[in-house]
């Protein structure tokens, strides 16, 4: 019960400043945001690690292993593509 | 695991940073950077946990993803971004249903306490929900599926009443985890609201509805966190659960919509999409 406490403390102190940390974002900037945030909820990817190489049988292994394979996609890709739109935007920028 | 715990608080540090200076356009590829370092820092230092003992799927996960992910980042056309994204999104919360299913499949279930039996049940449904909600936005946007707005009559409440019925099976999966019926249920109807949500949503609205499924992918990486009992998974997820609900909320701002409108207006009279039938 104390876990679920402190655990919903601070989902909910996190949650306040995700809310805080974006205000008056530029049209421009919306999909890299979105990108980029994106590629952080890839963060489940950790979860995934323990999954797939802590003690289990080999079926939790495997979801495991699925699980790391589409939390890298999410990761790696996602901030690939950030890092394009943004670069794309710098130029775009120098242009002007 | 103290040291990991500190260097999890770094790894936070870096996503605070990074989101915040994403919405700069002079700061933002910056941002970007300092939440990949972040991330890798919050994967290498797991990689220390005392709980992973064995590294075969591990190597082959990550080699097989991240060949995909590269792969898929190159070669996306720059108008295709929008969509691109969904993709990843998708496969975000698809991973986060994994974790807690595969939670799930490696302990007994009856050993779970109630708090871990909530959040592997809402982290199923808002994974799944975000994984297969996310392919049809992508596979609206590619024009694979119509670009209009498809809708059954009464979907709203379709939609309404399966929601219902679904936190009511992560109810039921909270008494009798062991019950495969149950679980099953759960994971099929998660996955067929996704489809059901999206699906009426018209084209010209997609990147709010992108957004909105990345918001939620945040909140099942969140609830995988509450599973696991990990602090970064959970202010992580949370982060992004909460950012992204205010990207989207902006993002209907500048189209002088609601967000209301944009989930629920394929019945809402006089707004159409660009191309109203399907």
């Amino acid at each position: 019960m104390e876990d679920l406490i402190f655990n919903l403390f601070i989902f909910v102190l996190a949650s306040f400043i995700g809310f805080e940390l974006i205000s008056k974002v530029p049209p421009t900037l919306h999909t890299p945001l979105m990108s980029g945030a994106n590629a952080i909820s890839g963060i489940t990817l950790i979860g995934a690690l323990i999954i797939s190489g802590a003690t289990g049988g080999a079926f939790s292994h495997w979801i495991g292993f699925a699980a790391i394979v589409f939390a890298t996609i999410n990761v790696v890709g996602g901030f690939m593509v950030t890092d394009r739109m943004l670069e794309m935007f710098k130029k775009k920028e120098d242009d002007q | 695991p103290n040291v990991i715990q500190l260097i999890y608080l770094v790894a936070t540090g870096f996503f605070i940073v990074g989101i915040r200076r994403l919405g700069s356009p002079a700061t933002a590829r910056s941002g970007n950077q300092l939440a990949s370092i972040g991330m890798l820092i919050g994967v290498a230092v797991t990689l220390f946990d005392q709980e992973i003992i064995s590294f075969e799927f591990i190597v082959a996960g990550v080699v097989i993803g991240a060949a995909i992910g590269v792969f898929a980042a190159k070669k996306v056309q720059m108008t295709a971004m929008p969509e691109m994204v969904a993709v990843f999104n998708g496969f975000g919360g698809g991973a986060s249903a994994l974790v807690a299913w595969g939670e799930l499949a490696r302990l007994n279930p009856t050993m779970f306490d109630t708090q871990s039996l909530i959040t592997t049940g809402l982290s199923i449904l808002i994974g799944s929900i975000t994984f297969t909600g996310s392919f049809i936005a992508f596979g609206k946007l590619k024009g694979f599926i119509g670009g209009g707005r498809i809708a059954l009559p009464g979907q709203n409440i379709i939609n309404l009443v399966l929601t219902a019925v679904a936190l009511f099976l992560v109810g039921w999966f909270t008494i009798d985890p062991a019950n495969q019926v149950i679980f099953w249920s759960l994971f099929g109807l998660a996955l067929l609201i996704g489809v059901l949500t999206v699906l009426p949503i018209g084209g010209a609205d997609m990147p709010v509805v992108i957004s909105l499924l990345n918001s939620y992918s945040g909140i099942a990486a969140s609830m995988a966190g509450f599973v696991l009992g990990n602090n970064l998974l959970i202010i992580s997820g949370a982060l992004v659960g909460a950012a992204g609900l205010i990207l989207t909320n902006i993002m209907c701002k500048a189209m002088n919509r609601t967000l209301t409108n944009v989930l629920f207006g394929a019945f809402g009279g006089g707004e159409e999409g660009p191309s109203a039938i399907g």
